[in-house]
């Protein structure tokens, strides 16, 4: 079911190709997903663009039922888009089948939001790390070989060797959440999706997981696709920045350009809502107060998706879908686009 | 109770005085509140700021009295109106639930009733308060929803809890909780659970109240955004004691606890990317394998040897504020 | 029902010294009602397995003149447990039938149990076509009524014990099927089940690996009890005449044999009736224990002094906030 739309406006994307002109290591076009059939069917994506470099680290924002979650899935080939492609270095995972499927597998994996339904209470943390090894059986060849890797890995997340042989329930919620990085990592991944890592965390213990993630990227060179409703934690993290609403990416560019010049009323407004810190900056004057609440995905808005608590909302945002405004990022990096009909400009007021 | 008059301004509408609670588990009994004491104002806000297991949702729950059958209140007061709470019969306690205490829990689906119409519960209080039939009290009922923002509000009585979103469920406790114009209304982590922008509404919608109803709010968070934003004094408690108390503003510019200034560090908020959060290392103790000296001691940068040998006192350092901590001088000069 | 002890020991052999969980005879030690039925339900092992071999014929040898005597003790061992209308003695013959019992129920239920699990925990994994056509099966059995089928196919057939643990095995399939299913549709949609899926592994390993032994406790539960009903059953067909025949003998059997003189001759129905109800509660008492021996995140619950364990107050460690 491709929207209509992508033929009046193109979608906010990244570029097809590397500066360098590789195939970027992940990139995903136009990928739309619907659940349910007929009157019950709910949008979770509607033609998402993504682009991933090696290395990188790319945010993903949104309140719940912008589809992040779905999307996730996708990338990690749970679920099977219904239109649209996804490319790992030019590769489609979906037309994979037997050993290559096995292969690419390995490449991408998955830290989940909680750390304490995402580990099988019945495996000790050693078993558990170890789990993708019994399918991947090449990876490492012997016994021994195993437990020592197991130990790297249990130092590299900061985890002691005596941890290996107790069970989940004997380990706080940051301790569980470092045996799931730990898991993502044993197969030695280009891609590691992070839905919602430290949400469930601690405020002190979740400074601890971002650390060891951010030091795993500069170490192994991981790249991240970080899923996140917290701002503060994707602006830590995050080299370039995708805000979706409602199954669909309304912004993204580089993380310094949508966090300084947002130019989506809603992507404003998020950023408006969060509290901050500052006990001096009063919430109250700098917010944007959006009307009601998130439409249900059963039944999206014609027109802008945004348009029903968009205060900048008129009669065109209901006739016709937003074109892409583009504008070169301010560090001359990616390309800063956002999916509106009245976008936010340098220095003008909120309305 | 209902006789004694609502207290002047100036006196505390809540005061909480060296509140203890012991938990019984199977490891024995471990002491989950201990000795925590503060008090709050009408028309103010006071958080009690803490994270996981730190007793602050004990604390909370000692004060309207439901709490777990497995925890005990061992020593302390919880005084409104002039009366201690805790000396009371149950009888007496539940007249002050809702006129005088009043609670939001977190999650707002299982805080309601899934099989009766939101309007008969929002319309409960006033009949077994005030007395009232049932069609006055659904009439209040729908008063209260139009106040709180719920679109089309008499239809909406008859729906169910599951037909809201997270939202107007939120919006709905807090309409229940503040039915009976409650002189300290307990908010225990009202906006966890919702998106950041429904969050903002709930939490505009709690400060006009507010406001409107001249309340004393206790906001219980581990948010500290939300506290720089929304709360005048703030409680921050580690492993079921106080360690620092005072006015956020201050207390959040010049922390006088370690684990209070861990705590903003961690906040990735102003970070620059790429360089490590200055992380607190470990986790909080076992409430079964609380050190003896300071609770602080096994994670604080500054431990020193007085720290094992000797737990601090909450100790006043001027200006309304106090921590505990023997060393919060060297802290207020870096 | 031995598949309930064994089940509690496995994984545990695994662990290093250090963090090794409890032996499971020491958890079993600890909690007082499963030690008793551990050991009424090895004693019935044994005697089903080696009881023949000291009773001979007595359970089978008549004499006209001790017909119908009280249990008491002056009558010598066969005597124990009093004589039934032939004058055979209750005690050779309730040990004769504990054989023929055993070896009906526990075939049919493991049977059952291991086709239905199968069946279900597949079915309920993948979903879609597959789940639908299991569960309409599973509808179509359950549908007749075991009893009629049994009657209907043991006519035909002649009244083996054979037929009779096929029959009762089918008849029996959907019960787990259903269990399981549920189960396995349910942990399909866990976090650690998709994690499982992003590593690549394939879904038999993911059903072996993460549903089976979660699933497992509640199946074997859901056996236990089935094994009740399976003896009763085939009492029933006993009793119809199609079901075990004499001059062997089962503890069903004996308790429809002895019906008609339970006003004048209790000791005839009783008894039997009592082996298989305690069978039956041992049973269950021990899935029970193994369903949380099992668990590591409940077997702490075994290590407590009993006074404490059952007091609501109790709070595992790990919760304590």
């Amino acid at each position: 079911m491709p929207d209509p739309s992508r033929t009046t406006a193109a979608a906010p994307g990244p570029r097809t190709q590397g500066p360098d002109g590789h195939p970027p290591l992940l990139e995903v076009r136009g990928v739309t997903k619907t659940f349910g059939s007929g009157r019950r069917r709910l949008t979770a994506l509607d033609g998402v663009d993504l682009r991933l470099g090696r290395g990188e680290t790319l945010g993903l924002v949104g309140e719940s039922g912008c589809g992040k979650s779905t999307l996730a899935r996708v990338l990690l080939g749970l679920e099977r888009p219904d239109a649209g492609t996804v490319r790992y270095d030019g590769v489609d995972p979906f037309a994979l089948r037997g050993k290559e499927l096995l292969a690419w597998r390995r490449r991408v994996q998955m830290v989940f939001q909680d750390p304490f339904a995402s580990l099988n209470a019945r495996m000790s943390a050693a078993e558990l790390i170890g789990e993708p090894w019994r399918t991947h059986r090449d990876v490492v060849p012997d016994a021994r070989a195993r437990e020592k890797r197991i130990r790297e890995l249990l130092s590299l997340v900061g985890l002691r060797d005596s941890d290996a042989h107790r069970h989940p329930n004997e380990f706080s919620g940051g301790q569980r959440q470092r045996i799931g990085i730990a898991r993502a990592l044993a197969l030695d991944p280009d891609v590691i999706v992070c839905d919602e890592p430290v949400s469930a965390l601690d405020l002190s213990v979740q400074a601890q997981v971002l650390n060891v993630l951010s030091e795993l990227r500069s170490r192994l060179g991981v790249a991240y696709v970080f899923i996140s409703h917290d701002l503060s934690v994707v602006r830590y993290i995050s080299d370039r920045v995708t805000v979706m609403y409602l199954g669909k990416v309304i912004e993204h560019g580089a993380t310094e350009d949508v966090f300084e010049q947002p130019r989506h009323p809603y992507t404003a407004a998020l950023m408006s809502a969060a509290p901050v810190l500052d006990t001096s900056r009063s919430g109250e004057d700098r917010e944007i107060r959006l009307q009601g609440e998130i439409p249900s995905p059963f039944d999206i808005p014609s027109g802008c998706r945004f348009r029903t608590r968009c205060p900048r909302a008129e009669d065109r945002c209901a006739a016709e879908a937003p074109p892409a405004v583009v504008r070169d990022g301010a560090g001359g990096g990616d390309a800063h686009t956002a999916l509106c009909h009245f976008p936010l400009e340098a220095g003008t007021a909120w309305a | 109770m209902t006789t004694t008059p609502a207290p002047p301004a100036t006196e505390p509408a809540l005061a909480v005085e060296g509140l203890c609670v012991d938990l019984s588990t199977v490891s024995g009994t471990v002491r989950a509140v201990d000795g925590v004491s503060f008090s709050v104002r009408r028309g103010r806000t006071l958080a009690l700021l803490g994270e996981s297991g730190c007793g602050k949702s004990m604390t909370a729950l000692s004060v309207v009295g439901l709490l777990d059958p497995a925890a005990e209140v061992t020593a302390g007061a919880v005084r409104v109106r002039g009366q201690d709470t805790l000396r009371m019969s149950a009888a007496e306690r539940r007249k002050l639930a809702g006129p005088v205490l009043s609670i939001v829990f977190q999650d707002a689906l299982t805080a309601l009733n899934p099989v009766q119409p939101v309007g008969r519960q929002i319309g409960e209080p006033f009949r077994i308060h005030r007395g009232l039939s049932r069609r006055q009290a659904e009439e209040k009922a729908i008063e209260l929803m139009t106040r709180v923002g719920i679109p089309e509000p008499r239809q909406r009585a008859k729906s169910y809890p599951h037909q809201f979103s997270g939202g107007m469920r939120q919006r709905l406790l807090i309409a229940m909780a503040v039915a009976l114009d409650p002189d300290v209304l307990i908010a225990d982590e009202p906006t966890t659970a919702l998106d950041v922008t429904v969050q903002a509404q709930i939490m505009r919608l709690l400060r006009d109240l507010q406001h409107e109803r001249d309340m004393a709010v206790v906001l219980i968070t581990h948010d500290l955004a939300v506290v720089a934003q929304r709360a005048d004094d703030v409680v921050v408690m580690y492993a079921g004691t106080v360690v620092e108390q005072g006015p956020v503003h201050d207390v959040f510019t010049s922390p006088r606890h370690p684990y209070t200034r861990g705590l903003l560090d961690s906040v990735p908020e102003d970070a620059e990317r790429g360089r490590p959060l200055p992380a607190v290392p470990g986790s909080p103790p076992e409430l079964s394998a609380v050190p003896p000296g300071c609770v602080f001691q096994a994670r604080c940068p500054m431990v020193r040897e007085r720290c094992v040998r000797e737990r601090p006192s909450l100790r006043g350092t001027g200006d309304g504020r106090s921590a505990a901590c023997h060393f919060s001088e060297e802290l207020d000069r870096a | 029902m031995t598949t309930a002890e064994t089940s509690a020991a496995p994984a545990e052999d695994t662990a290093p010294a250090r963090n090794r969980p409890p032996r499971w005879w020491l958890l079993l030690g600890r909690d007082r009602a499963a030690a008793v039925a551990a050991v009424v339900l090895t004693s019935v092992v044994l005697v089903a397995l080696f009881g023949r071999l000291f009773i001979g014929d007595r359970a089978q040898r008549q004499d006209l003149d001790a017909s119908l005597r009280p249990p008491s003790l002056g009558d010598g061992v066969y005597g124990l447990l009093g004589t039934d209308v032939l004058g055979r003695s209750v005690l050779a013959r309730l040990i004769d039938a504990a054989a023929t019992t055993l070896s009906v129920a526990v075939p049919a239920v493991l049977c059952s149990l291991l086709i239905g699990s199968a069946v279900g925990l597949w079915a309920g994994y993948h979903g879609g076509r597959r789940e639908s056509v299991a569960m309409r099966v599973a509808d179509v059995i359950l549908s007749f009524p075991s009893l009629l089928i049994a009657v209907v196919v043991l006519y035909v057939l002649s009244p083996s014990a054979l037929n009779i643990v096929l029959i009762l095995a089918v008849a029996r399939i959907p019960v787990y099927l259903r269990t399981s299913r549920a189960e396995a549709a349910e942990l399909r949609s866990r976090l650690f089940v998709d994690a499982a899926r992003t590593f690549g592994t394939p879904g038999r390993h993911i059903i072996h690996r993460h549903i089976l032994p979660i699933a497992l406790p509640t199946l074997l539960t859901v056996a236990t009890l089935d094994f009740c009903f399976v003896m009763l059953t085939e009492s029933s067909l006993s009793f119809l005449g199609i079901g075990i025949q004499p001059p062997d003998v089962s503890w069903g059997l004996m308790v429809a044999q002895g019906r008609q003189y339970l006003q004048t001759a209790w000791w005839i129905t009783v008894l039997p009736g009592l082996a298989i109800v305690l069978t039956t509660v041992s049973a269950t008492v021990l899935a029970a224990w193994a369903r949380i021996a099992t668990d590591p995140a409940q077997r702490w619950r075994l290590t407590l002094p009993r006074k404490r364990r059952g007091a609501s107050a109790a709070v595992p460690p790990e919760m304590t906030p």
